[in-house]
């Protein structure tokens, strides 16, 4: 499968575990994603929040490179990274007198032939029933909340993915492996998203209810896609648990530590144990 | 978000309707938003509000109207554009200085400054901390593009 | 004459005293354009006889003044410059008729939505006024004195539906003397109010208030009800349909069967979800859907029944002392001769739980199938009904515990233009309040909480009805939007927004309703294109004028009546069922029925019978037929127009490649006059 990278700022600054363990997991499938060269920052919320032309054009930017280096089908793992240039396409698609003038700011030809592919449409490309076999170690014990986060299904109309108000895709993959993925009530909920620096408190409120509700559900960690998410969950948890003066402990796990681990590659190559919350002995 | 907010998102909505731009570019909901998109995905109207919301913080800072109690996160996020500008990608490092040092003003507290510097040492045993941040080498291109894009002015 | 080959009548004389009848409209006309100038001007015109102005044409002077000429004159063609055609057309031919002047040589010249209501400038009006008048000169000139054409009435009304509209439309024909034929597709008659608990505004038992008139109809010596059928077809034209009806095999022959009960008691196979109950409860293999049902007599469930899938059990068989039950039953479909067609098909809810087709993706927030206890405003019915599946107890589907606190969100599906429907479901707010009031009244300590985002409480007693939900009964009502129901400890975390006090709202339930949008029933678009009605992209079927003609269609004898037209209550339902009713026995009233003569001729000389009109006629109006020496010799094929349903659209004239079709008062040579006289 020729697939182009997108890794964006995220997953090569702090959360650049989640490169480590997307790399070791889908290398253990046979598939070697390329980094696009001299990609730039999508944007993130920055972007959007200020200006509207600048949050078209530089995903446009990236799709245009990415075509240009040759590739049909792009995987951009972090997920606010994607919805950007899944929207930006889709204006352009929409409007193309648009097209024109965001081509001559970037000045390269977006043609917007490039498929964005988020990580879960990755394994689904792949084929559940191609990984399933190579599974060597079920997860028996593992009972996760599945967690998608905002950007994953929604706005439904720009990514297309999944269901937004019940999604399953990624349940579908736990249950694959031989987890038990819970039932609860947070797998769309916001997070906090970027404001972890900007607003910390919302941030807490957002993720420690997200937290609870897991728990509550009877699960034993979570999974996420999103390297905004994991921060939030994770690196923010010791906080969290300060602040609402309760004990977690929930590992979060990004998808592809789950599938890794499943496919027999250990922690450490999957980079699980450079997350801030430990996992069970 | 209902809780850190002024005014509800269809009370935003409202004022646009009834042309009071300025109230709505004024509220605290603009910036409390955290643009997760679950407004736009159940309006059964199909009003953008997420996109009334970006578009909101936008004109407000074009015309000076933004809250200003919300200076910490409007400096946050024109750190961030400022540090893409500059490097192509994200310097974490730089983009935190930065946005102290801006914000430090409307904190007004001293210890806002180091709040996050003990996450630095644990970062750095996680090998997650990059002193220096990945730089884009054509980095030029990256400010023509902010430069047709209207960007000197959120500078 | 039709049918008369138009080949004869070249021959008839073009008229020659031809008079013009200018109207002023009041100012309507005249102010815009100089009405003198034009009757003048048009005057001039060969073969125009007088030409005059007169304030209002149609009044009772104006009429009179044109059967004076008529008849001074000796006029033999009127053109009336004056309104639409579509406003008195009828009117000014009537007046010809009564002078002695065929009405079909009268045509109108469209002086005022033609020109002076859409110009300003007097000179161009005027102008454009005069030579709208020499072109219909010209046409009446070539017009054909033409008589009504005539057809025979079967005066039997065939009624689709057996709900409350069918049965009110069915008994109020009935009762008139003429015979009915009723088809329902369910085992029973009775709709979705033999279903409901209460009625609004007056609380009603719906089943007490509607099971009379269902025995009415199955006692009724003129009706002929076809349970458990659904219409097939539909040919023929007004007057003269035939219908094929598909009786579905029951498996019990109901001529002999007493309604004794016991092949239902011991059916082991008792746990199939009911439809009549929505869902909220069970019922056998073989079943009579309600104990009140018309007729009162079961059927077989193919899909279930063990007999008849692998020939198993046949216990009901066994016990059966009239030998009624049938394995080898097959459908059977039967053929009635009507007159008029009553459409009553009622309505369906929209299904909120899960993706339909295309834009309708239902609401996944809501949990609907997720969780038991969110529930539908019928599936609610069943449960508030003394005869449901908890007999009137109201008790959560999970648990069978009774609920305190219950949550009803109005318009789910309905005024969505994002997910949903865009049209306002118009019941929902009133049976909304009454859901809380029969609540209240079983649950004394329990609260009821509503979601809306308007009150339409426009009926008789319908507002007072509201405020006694909220004043009495104690309903809370929050205006806002409900976004996300979650479950957490057997409780439904409903979480929505009061925007009248701008504060979101958490609301923990034991149980919710959720008011889901009407739609037409399931099938009903079929049903349609089989009677050349026409429908909405909701599938509700489209009436001929939404002011002026709401029963009425625009396939002569086809009237439609209730929720197949669009959301509406019983007392409205019950007034269009008689109102279709009414229109069915002017209908039949009637010795013969007339229809307008204007319509296609084929010239059976040049037909080729290549037949393209047969093919593009959307009325199907066109026969493949021969003609034949009066010996009864072949001579050839034709295309022939069956009078009774032609409706003179001309797209056979415009297929026909020999051109042997015309339209009557629509020839070729008279639109080619009518243009030329304007070089």
């Amino acid at each position: 499968m020729k697939l182009a990278y997108y890794p964006g700022c995220a997953l090569h600054g702090s959360s650049n575990d989640y490169e480590q363990s997307l790399r070791a997991c889908l290398g253990k499938l046979e598939v070697e994603p390329q980094e696009i060269k001299e990609w730039i920052c999508c944007g993130a919320t920055a972007a959007h929040a200020l200006n509207h032309k600048l949050s078209i054009a530089l995903p446009a930017r990236n799709l245009a490179l990415a075509e240009q280096q040759g590739f049909e089908d792009m995987l951009a793992p972090c997920p606010m990274c994607s919805m950007q240039l899944l929207k930006a396409a889709k204006l352009m698609d929409e409007d193309a007198g648009l097209r024109r003038e965001i081509s001559s700011v970037i000045e390269v030809e977006a043609s917007g032939r490039l498929q964005v592919l988020n990580l879960i449409q990755v394994f689904q490309r792949i084929g559940l029933d191609r990984i399933k076999p190579a599974v060597k170690k079920p997860l028996a014990d593992l009972k996760p909340a599945c967690y998608y986060g905002c950007l994953l299904t929604r706005p439904p109309d720009v990514v297309k993915f999944d269901d937004p108000e019940q999604p399953s895709s990624m349940e579908a993959i736990m249950a694959m492996l031989g987890a038990k993925p819970v039932d609860w009530n947070y797998r769309t909920e916001c997070c906090g998203a970027g404001m972890t620096m900007a607003k910390e408190a919302t941030v807490l409120e957002l993720s420690q209810r997200i937290l609870a509700d897991a728990r509550e559900h009877g699960a034993n960690c979570l999974v996420t896609a999103c390297p905004m998410c994991h921060v939030n969950l994770d690196m923010k948890q010791g906080d969290i648990e300060q602040r609402y003066g309760t004990r977690f402990g929930l590992p979060i796990y990004y998808l592809t530590d789950v599938v890794g681990l499943a496919l027999g590659l250990s922690s450490e190559e999957l980079g699980i144990d450079r997350h801030f919350v430990k996992q069970p002995q | 978000m209902a809780a850190a907010v002024d005014m509800t998102p269809n009370q935003v909505v409202r004022a646009l309707q009834l042309g009071n731009f300025e109230i709505a570019m004024a509220s605290d909901t603009i910036w409390a938003c955290v643009s997760c998109q679950t407004c736009s995905t159940r309006c059964p109207q199909s009003v953008d509000c997420a996109g009334i919301m970006d578009a909101l913080r936008e004109v407000s800072l074009e015309r000076g109207l933004a809250s200003p109690a919300q200076k910490t996160v409007v400096a946050f996020q024109q750190a961030f554009l400022n540090n893409i500008r500059r490097n192509g990608r994200l310097d974490e490092i730089e983009l935190i200085a930065e946005f102290k040092l801006r914000a430090l003003p409307s904190e007004r507290n001293l210890g806002f400054l180091f709040k996050d510097a003990s996450l630095a040492p644990q970062l750095q045993m996680r090998r997650k901390l990059h002193l220096r941040g990945e730089k884009v080498k054509d980095r030029p291109i990256v400010r023509r593009i902010f430069e047709r894009c209207g960007d000197g002015k959120h500078g | 004459m039709p049918g008369e080959s138009p080949a004869l009548r070249k021959k008839a004389k073009p008229m020659s005293r031809i008079g013009v009848f200018v109207c002023w409209c009041g100012e309507n006309i005249a102010r815009t354009v100089d009405v003198a100038e034009v009757a003048s001007a048009a005057a001039k015109i060969p073969g125009v006889r007088c030409s005059v102005h007169y304030k209002y044409m149609c009044s009772d002077p104006g009429q009179a003044m044109i059967r004076e000429k008529i008849e001074s004159e000796k006029l033999d063609a009127v053109v009336v410059a004056s309104c639409s055609p579509h406003m008195h057309l009828k009117t000014f031919r009537k007046t010809a008729q009564r002078a002695g002047l065929n009405p079909y040589l009268v045509e109108m010249a469209n002086i005022r939505e033609h020109c002076s209501w859409v110009h300003h400038q007097r000179g161009e009006a005027t102008a454009k006024a005069a030579e709208i008048i020499r072109m219909s000169v010209e046409k009446v000139r070539q017009n054909h004195a033409l008589q009504a054409i005539r057809v025979p009435v079967t005066r039997r009304a065939l009624v689709i539906g057996g709900g409350v509209a069918g049965i009110q439309a069915a008994l109020d024909i009935a009762d008139a003397g003429y015979e009915v034929v009723m088809v329902e597709r369910e085992p029973s008659i009775g709709g979705k109010m033999a279903g409901l608990s209460e009625t609004f505004p007056t609380l009603d038992c719906s089943q007490c208030i509607l099971t009379p008139r269902m025995v009415e109809v199955g006692q009724h010596p003129r009706i002929k009800l076809y349970s458990y059928s659904e219409v097939e077809a539909v040919d023929g034209f007004v007057g003269n349909f035939t219908a094929k009806i598909r009786q579905k095999a029951r498996y019990v022959d109901i001529s002999k069967c007493t309604g004794c009960g016991e092949c239902w008691n011991v059916c082991p196979l008792k746990r199939n979800p009911s439809e009549f109950d929505f869902k909220m409860g069970m019922r056998p293999a073989i079943y009579v859907p309600f104990p009140q049902a018309v007729p009162a007599r079961p059927v077989i469930d193919s899909k279930t029944c063990a007999k008849l899938i692998r020939n198993g059990c046949g216990l009901c068989e066994k016990k059966c002392q009239a030998g009624a039950i049938n394995f080898k039953d097959t459908d059977r479909v039967v053929e009635e001769k009507i007159g008029a067609v009553v459409v009553a098909t009622g309505f369906q809810l929209y299904g909120i739980g899960k993706k339909q087709n295309g834009k309708l993706v239902g609401y996944g927030e809501y949990g609907y199938g997720k969780y038991k206890d969110v529930i539908d405003s019928l599936q609610f019915e069943r449960l508030v009904s003394a005869s449901g599946p908890t007999n009137g107890a109201i008790k959560r589907p999970s648990d069978g515990k009774e609920p305190k606190n219950v949550v009803f969100i109005s318009c789910v599906g309905s005024r969505d233009n994002a997910k949903g429907l865009s049209y306002c479901s118009k019941i929902c707010c009133m049976y909304t309040a009454k859901h809380t009031m029969l609540y209240k009244h079983k649950v004394h300590d329990g609260q009821a909480h509503v979601f809306y985002m308007d009150i339409r409480s426009g009926g008789k007693g319908y507002e007072e009805f509201v405020r006694r939900a909220i004043e009495q009964d104690g309903a809370k009502y929050y205006r806002g939007r409900v976004s996300k129901i979650t479950e957490q400890n057997g409780k439904l975390i409903v979480r929505g927004a009061d925007t009248l006090a701008g504060t979101p709202v958490t609301i923990e339930a034991d149980l919710v309703v959720l008011a889901a949008a009407m739609r037409p029933a399931p099938g009903v678009t079929d049903l349609a294109r089989m009677l050349n009605v026409g429908y909405d992209e909701h599938g509700f079927l489209l009436e001929s004028h939404p002011k002026l003609r709401p029963v009425e269609t625009n396939a002569a004898g086809v009237f439609i009546c209730g929720a197949c037209h669009s959301p509406k209550d019983i007392p409205e339902s019950v007034a269009q069922a008689s109102a279709a009713a009414a229109k069915t026995q002017i209908l039949f009233a009637a010795e013969e029925l007339t229809r307008e003569p204007e319509i296609a001729q084929i010239n059976e000389q040049t037909c080729a019978a290549c037949y393209a009109c047969y093919r593009t006629c959307p009325y199907h109006a066109i026969e493949q037929a021969e003609v034949r020496t009066p010996r009864g010799v072949f001579v050839k094929k034709t295309a022939r127009v069956n009078p009774g349903l032609c409706m003179g659209c001309g797209t056979c004239v415009a297929a026909c490649p020999s051109k042997s079709a015309e339209l009557e008062g629509f020839t070729e040579q008279q639109i080619y006059s009518m243009v030329e006289s304007l070089a």
